[in-house]
C-alpha cells in the first residue's frame, strides 16, 4: 500500500484524515509489513465507507483486511439510525453470518494421531462439502420458517446438537428480530437441501491440536491446554444467505437515488435503517443469521457422531460460535454517551471484552473467545476480547489470515496435489472433492496469520490465548 | 489473454478474495453468453461439461449493468438449485429483456472436480461496454 495517504498514529494504527466526502476518519490496524503488503484498494474502499450517511467514529480495517466489494473484507463500520444511519447489504456480505465455531474434545494429540487418516476420511464421508453436495435434511416451507426463526435452537429441538451449545453460541443461538416473511421463495428454494452442508472456497471442518498457550488464565477458563484436540467449523448461511444478499443488494442499488444517497461504488448500496427497505433487509439478514447458526449446529452433530464412532471418550463440547459477516444492533460508548449502533462487520469478528452483559455467564469474567481461522498449513488462533477493543473498533477484531493473493494467481503458483503432499509431509491430512480448490486455498495464498494476530494484540483489539495446529482438514 | 472462441471469448480476471468473470463478443448478447462460460470456468473447465440439458432463463432490468448482474445471478441460482454446470448459453437481449437457454448437465463431482462455489455476482468491476474495436465486454466480480 502507498503510505503517502496514511498517518501513523501508533505502532499498529494508521489513519486517513477526514477529507472530501468522508464524514469520519478511516483507521487501519496493521504492522509495517502488513500495511506494505495490503492492497491500495483497501484504503479506497475504507474511504468510501467513511462517507456513508450516519457513520459514527471511524471506518475501520482489521489487520487481515483485503480488497472486498464495497466494504473491504476485514472492514468495520457503525451507523446510528437516529442520525440517518444506513444498513448496507455489501457491508454484511453474501455469506450472511459466516462464522467459526470451536469444539473441544477430551482427547489428546496422541489419541488421534494413530487414527488421523481414518478420522479425516470419516469426516469427509459424513459432512457434505463442496459444489454439488446436498445435506441429509430437506426442509419444507413450514420447517424452513421454523429454522429461520429458531436458529441453533431449531437444530437442537430437532435432535441436531446439544442444549449446552446454545449459551456458547453468539446471540445464545437465536437472533431475535428475524423476519422469515422477508426471505423470498428463491432464497428458501436455494436452502431447501443445503442444511448441514459446509460449502466450498475457504470453508472447512478442521481437526486441530492446541500447540501454544499465550495466557494461562484465559486458556484454563476456555478449557484449552497443550495437546488438547479440538475441531473448528467454518461455514455460514449457505444458499439462503447468498440469495438474500443478491436480492437486497439489487433492491438497494435501484433504490439509492430515492433515498438521496450518492454511491461512490454500487456495491455500497444501502438503505436508511429506519426505511421500509432497511427494516426488511435487517429482518431477512437476521433470519439468515439463524440459518447460519442452525447450519453450524447440524454440522456439529455430524462431527460428534463421527467422533463417537471412533473414540470411546470422543465427546465434543462447544467453546464458542461467532460470526464474522454481520450487522448487529449493539450499545457502544461514543464519547461519554451510550448509543445504539448498527455495527457492520464484514470479515471481522465481534470481540466483547470482560464483563459484557451479552456474554454467557461462564465466560463473562474472561471476555469473548475470538476465533481466528488461519490457512490449512499455518494454524488458527483463539483470542479473547479486551476492554480496549471498545474504543479501538467497537469491540471488533480480525477474522482470519486474510488472502494475500487472488485465486487466479494461486492456481498459477501451486497444484492441488502438490499442496496436499506438502501438507501431508507436515502431518496435515487434507480431504477435498477438488484439487483445484485446494490449490486456490494454498497456505501461501494467505497472509501470515501469526503477524495478523500479533498486530491485533498490539493494536488492543484482542489478546492471544492459544494457537491451534491443524491435524486434518476437510475442505469444500 | 482471453481464450479465443469462434464467436466470442471468455476469461477469468483476478480479484484478491474472489474471481472476476469476463465475456467478449461481437454483440452484447454474445458477450453475456461468453461470461456465463467464464462463470463455469470459475468452478471447472467448461470443456468437461456436456450440454445435455437445457434451462430457460429470463431477466429484465433498467440498465445493462444491472441486467448483466441479474443474468449472472440467475445462472448462479439455477446452478445451486439444480446442482448443474453450464457449457453453452444462447442469449438474446431486446429492450432490457434477456431471454436465454442455458445448456449443461448435473455436477459430476468426480469428472468435474468442482472448485469454488459461486455465491453471487457483485457490482465490483461490473461493466457492460462496446469497446473501440466494436466488440462488447461484459464483466463483474463473483463472490465465491
Amino acid at each position: 500500500m502507498d503510505r503517502s495517504r496514511l498517518e501513523r498514529a501508533a505502532p499498529c494504527e494508521w489513519r486517513v484524515k477526514q477529507q472530501g466526502a468522508m464524514r469520519v476518519p478511516a483507521i487501519i490496524y496493521a504492522d509495517d509489513h502488513l500495511i506494505d503488503d495490503m492492497d491500495d484498494k483497501v484504503v479506497e474502499q475504507l474511504v468510501n465507507v467513511a462517507g456513508l450517511p450516519g457513520i459514527v467514529g471511524a471506518a475501520y480495517a482489521m489487520p487481515d483486511a483485503h480488497w472486498g466489494y464495497g466494504f473491504p473484507i476485514g472492514g468495520v463500520a457503525a451507523f446510528d439510525a437516529d442520525q440517518g444511519g444506513i444498513i448496507c447489504a455489501g457491508g454484511v456480505g453474501f455469506d450472511v453470518s459466516c462464522g467459526v465455531r470451536l469444539l473441544l474434545s477430551e482427547l489428546n494429540t496422541q489419541d488421534v494421531e494413530p487414527v488421523k487418516k481414518t478420522l479425516a476420511e470419516a469426516l469427509f464421508d459424513t459432512i457434505p462439502a463442496g459444489v454439488g453436495s446436498t445435506g441429509t435434511l430437506t426442509l419444507d416451507d413450514a420447517e424452513m420458517t421454523a429454522m429461520l426463526n429458531g436458529g441453533a435452537h431449531w437444530a437442537v429441538e430437532n435432535g441436531y446438537g446439544e442444549p449446552e451449545d446454545l449459551e456458547r453460541t453468539e446471540e445464545h443461538g437465536r437472533m431475535s428480530g428475524a423476519r422469515p416473511e422477508c426471505v423470498s421463495d428463491h432464497a428458501r428454494k436455494r436452502q431447501r437441501r443445503e442444511m448441514g452442508t459446509l460449502g466450498s472456497g475457504n470453508h472447512y471442518c478442521e481437526v486441530q491440536t492446541v500447540s501454544e498457550i499465550y495466557d494461562d488464565r484465559l486458556a484454563k477458563a476456555y478449557g484449552l491446554e497443550i495437546g488438547r484436540v479440538c475441531v473448528s467449523v467454518h461455514t455460514g448461511s449457505r444458499g439462503l444467505g447468498h440469495q438474500i444478499g443478491t436480492e437486497y443488494m439489487r433492491e438497494m442499488v435501484l433504490a439509492a437515488p430515492s433515498f438521496g444517497i450518492t454511491l461512490p461504488d454500487l456495491e455500497l448500496a444501502c438503505a436508511p435503517i429506519k426505511s421500509d427497505l432497511g427494516r426488511r433487509y435487517i429482518g431477512a439478514m437476521r433470519a439468515a443469521a439463524n440459518c447460519a447458526m442452525a447450519n453450524r449446529e447440524v454440522i456439529t452433530h455430524l462431527v460428534r457422531r463421527t467422533f463417537a464412532k471412533l473414540f470411546a471418550h470422543g465427546h465434543l463440547r462447544l467453546l464458542f460460535d461467532v460470526s464474522h459477516n454481520t450487522c448487529k444492533a449493539e450499545t457502544h460508548k461514543v464519547g461519554n454517551e451510550l448509543r445504539e449502533l448498527h455495527v457492520h462487520r464484514k470479515g471481522a469478528t465481534r470481540a466483547f471484552g470482560p464483563g459484557h452483559s451479552d456474554l454467557p455467564e461462564s465466560l463473562r469474567e474472561f471476555g469473548q473467545p475470538v476465533l481466528i481461522g488461519g490457512s490449512m498449513g499455518t494454524g488458527s488462533y483463539v483470542l479473547a476480547g479486551v476492554p480496549a477493543g471498545e474504543a479501538a473498533s467497537f469491540s471488533s477484531a480480525c477474522h482470519g489470515a486474510g488472502r494475500a493473493m487472488s485465486r487466479h494467481r494461486a492456481l498459477k503458483l501451486w497444484g492441488g496435489r502438490q499442496v496436499q503432499d506438502d501438507l501431508a509431509g507436515q502431518g496435515i491430512i487434507v480431504k477435498s472433492p477438488s484439487r483445484r480448490g485446494i490449490a486456490e486455498e494454498a497456505p501461501g495464498a494467505y497472509k501470515d496469520v501469526n503477524a495478523v494476530v500479533e498486530a491485533a494484540e498490539t493494536a488492543g483489539l484482542a489478546k492471544r490465548v492459544a494457537r491451534l495446529r491443524p491435524l486434518a482438514c476437510v475442505k469444500g | 489473454m482471453p481464450k479465443p472462441v469462434t464467436d466470442g471469448s471468455y476469461e477469468l480476471f483476478a480479484h484478491e478474495a474472489d474471481i472476476g468473470i469476463r465475456g467478449r463478443g461481437p454483440t452484447k448478447a454474445v458477450a453475456f453468453g461468453q461470461a456465463a462460460l467464464a462463470l463455469t470456468a470459475a468452478v471447472t473447465d467448461p470443456g468437461r461439461v456436456n450440454a445435455s440439458m437445457s434451462v430457460a432463463i429470463e431477466c429484465m432490468a433498467p440498465n445493462d449493468v444491472t441486467l448483466f448482474v441479474d443474468w449472472v445471478n440467475a445462472l448462479i441460482f439455477e446452478m445451486a438449485v439444480r446442482k448443474m454446470l453450464f457449457a453453452r448459453c444462447d442469449v438474446t437481449i431486446e429492450q432490457g429483456k434477456l431471454t436465454a437457454t442455458a445448456w449443461g448437465e448435473a455436477v459430476d463431482r468426480t469428472r468435474h472436480e468442482p472448485a469454488a462455489e459461486p455465491k453471487g455476482a457483485t457490482y465490483t468491476e461490473a461493466r457492460v461496454q462496446c469497446d473501440a474495436d466494436g466488440a462488447w465486454t461484459a464483466q463483474c466480480v463473483v463472490d465465491v
